[in-house]
């Protein structure tokens, strides 16, 4: 990493105030992401990873959720204090955002073209016809066919993999310098997921801006993202160059990942059969004293149960939480 | 649009001929009409009776009297009226401006207040002002109409002795004074008739914005740096209202009850009073010309309905 991140996230904590308790969604999460890159954020369901992503622009629903702690630097500038109005000349302008489900994140009452032009009157000041001109523009950008003429369309008149690429000709629509995509192709068909990440990856070279990819699937990190953030239970607990993390992950639970990707080739993993991580993610409300991991680790031995493993790493581009890494000490 | 337009007149128009024939032959089999005391009064000999009948066309079968009747509608004769002694037509005409001057009023204010109050209290769920609100709400709405209006007429009419309890349409005064009358005598049943409207109005405006404001969409809308202003009363409410359209389209005969109640208490001299007041002297010809006005009202408000529906909501398509 060379220069000032353009976005700096340290100790990030999230919590939710629940009838059952608080939930501890965020607890300490830092990463950055620099100009022009694509780094992933990967973990199972329930990890933290929207709500992270939501810190950022702070689209946390306030009550319940609160950002409890830690900074979350944008060029250089603390977002957490920021008042709305400050904030949302940031929102879509500096920093756009790209959600998991297409179905829903479109408003069905308004035209694919009017919600495209609203975010472009607002934030580049332009007239409703302009506004209008640049969605059927961004519209064909993302490969609508017949853009000009569908324009007028409502969300319900497109099919998923479309509505998604509204939505990212939305987000784009400003030029941000940051897209944040939680979980894009996630709830999209095989196909079509191949189709968006490509887009993305153009749209990422035509206008020079960096991505935070979210993803829990290990092959869409490997296909679009130059780094690799890991989390688990609302931590990160691996971080480095998406070949390294590859070649050699650190972190039991990072191998875990890499294990349960089917290959391609149709070979299985090493033990013949695709490879899933026993046991399931800890309660939400659990607050133990050691490695949040370390209940369902191979390698987990009495003083992972006493204290938590910081980040760190002989490398100080791949850094993992882990007292007993199998990359220091061969695995038995 | 044009088509559906005219396809939903066409139906709208099927369902008050449905409702007149059924309105019709209720009244027609329904026990008792004007000549019941005459019938009971022996000094009165029945041929007399048979005659009258016959002269009013009452002897003859039900469909025939029906056709007459809806004939006789379409030219603007709505019968007259033998308790009264005056047409039908024209004593509706007397008695709408003070149902429109009560019950619209109050309509329009209890939208006023469940828009906005509904809305807020949605906004901040469980805080303060919700709970005042959803508390008041809940109140206003279990106390029938007839129990707050008598309250009412008790405290500001007898006790205090600041407010008339009888509403005239005939009030005697000119200018500013027939403003300042006609003000006082209306804000007892305005208020009482549009604090209970708005008392239930409200929580469906709160459950419903409470519904969609969570949704996917909304955080779409503030991740574009819309103020909160813009994302509630754009893509929040114009979603949220779609449910309550519904809901009050459905409930409007409902308000209509509450309307005819609230007019009886205060004695507002409107279509309500006319109606009750005709169903007590057995005056068929009112009955069913007022109960057909109500059909007529509900039908057109569902087809308003329909078409705001059609314009919240451009998914929907008449099949
Ligand atoms: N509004 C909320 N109220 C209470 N808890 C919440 C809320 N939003 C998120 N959480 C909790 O925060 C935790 C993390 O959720 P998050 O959505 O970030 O997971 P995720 O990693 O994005 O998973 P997925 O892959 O399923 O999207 C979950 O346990 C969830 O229950
Ligand atoms: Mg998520």
């Amino acid at each position: 990493m060379t220069g000032t991140p353009l976005l700096e996230i340290q100790d990030l904590h999230t919590s939710f105030r629940t009838d059952g308790g608080t939930v501890r969604s965020v607890r300490g999460v830092s990463l950055t992401v620099a100009k022009g890159e694509t780094v992933a954020l990967v973990g199972e369901s329930g990890c933290g990873k929207s709500v992270t992503a939501h810190s950022v622009l702070k689209l946390i629903p306030m009550p319940p959720g609160e950002i409890t702690a830690g900074r979350i630097l944008w060029q250089g500038r603390d977002l957490v204090p920021l008042p709305p109005r400050e904030m949302n000349r940031i929102r879509a302008r500096e920093i756009a955002i790209i959600f998991q489900e297409p179905m829903t994140a479109l408003n069905p009452v308004y035209s694919v073209g009017e919600q495209i032009a609203e975010v472009v009157r607002l934030q580049m000041r332009l007239g409703r016809r302009a506004a209008m001109d640049r969605a059927v523009e961004m519209l064909d950008l993302v490969g609508i066919p017949d853009a000009r003429r569908r324009v007028g369309d409502f969300p319900h008149q497109f099919s998923g993999g479309m509505r998604q690429r509204v939505m990212i000709a939305m987000a784009l629509s400003c030029e941000p310098q940051l897209l944040i995509a939680d979980e894009p192709t996630t709830a999209l068909d095989v196909t079509i997921q191949a189709q968006i990440l490509d887009l993305l990856e153009e749209m990422k070279e035509r206008l020079g801006m960096a991505i935070l990819l979210i993803t829990h699937d290990m092959g869409v990190v490997a296909e679009a993202a130059q780094r690799a953030v890991v989390m688990y239970a609302g931590r990160v607990i691996e971080e480095g160059a998406v070949d390294r993390l590859f070649t050699e992950p650190a972190h039991p639970y990072t191998r875990g990942l890499i294990r349960s990707i089917p290959r391609l080739d149709g070979g299985l993993g090493r033990h013949g059969r695709l490879q899933t991580i026993p046991g399931s993610i800890p309660s939400q409300y659990a607050d133990p004293a050691g490695c949040h991991f370390a209940p369902r680790c191979p390698l987990a031995q009495a003083d992972c149960l006493a204290a938590q493993p910081a980040m760190s790493g002989p490398d100080p581009d791949h850094l993992y939480a882990c007292f007993h890494s199998p990359l220091e000490a061969p695995a038995p | 649009m044009a088509s559906f337009l005219l396809r939903r007149i066409l139906i709208a128009l099927l369902s008050i001929i449905g409702a007149s024939i059924v309105l019709y032959a209720v009244l027609a089999l329904a026990p008792g009409d004007v000549f019941g005391e005459l019938v009971s009064n022996p000094g009165i000999p029945p041929d007399v009776i048979a005659n009258m009948r016959e002269k009013l066309g009452l002897d003859q079968p039900i469909h025939i009297r029906y056709v007459n009747w809806a004939m006789a509608m379409l030219q603007g004769d709505w019968g007259y009226s033998l308790v009264n002694r005056v047409d039908v037509g024209q004593l509706i005409v007397q008695r709408i401006p003070a149902t429109l001057m009560v019950v619209g009023t109050a309509q329009i204010l209890a939208l006023a207040i469940a828009l906005p109050v509904g809305v807020l209290a949605a906004m901040r769920p469980y805080s303060l002002f919700d709970q005042i609100a959803s508390t008041l709400a809940f109140i206003g709405f279990s106390l029938p109409t007839f129990f707050t209006g008598l309250l009412f007429i008790l405290l500001f009419s007898i006790t205090l002795d600041w407010l008339p309890f009888i509403y005239r349409s005939d009030l005697e005064q000119t200018g500013g004074a027939w403003i300042w009358a006609q003000l006082r005598q209306s804000i007892m049943p305005v208020t009482v008739l549009a604090l209970f409207q708005a008392a239930s109005w409200t929580r469906y405006v709160r459950s419903s914005v409470l519904e969609v404001i969570k949704l996917d969409y909304v955080v779409t809308a503030r991740s574009k740096g819309l103020p909160e202003r813009v994302v509630i009363l754009k893509h929040v409410l114009r979603n949220a209202l779609i449910p309550v359209v519904t809901m009050v389209a459905l409930e409007l005969p409902v308000i209509f009850g509450g309307a005819i109640v609230t007019e009886q208490i205060f004695r507002v001299p409107g279509i309500g009073s006319l109606l009750i007041s005709s169903i007590m002297a057995n005056d068929t010809p009112v009955i069913m010309a007022v109960t057909f006005v109500f059909a007529c009202l509900v039908i057109l408000f569902n087809l308003i309905a329909d078409l705001l529906y059609r314009w919240l909501d451009p998914r929907i398509k008449l099949q």
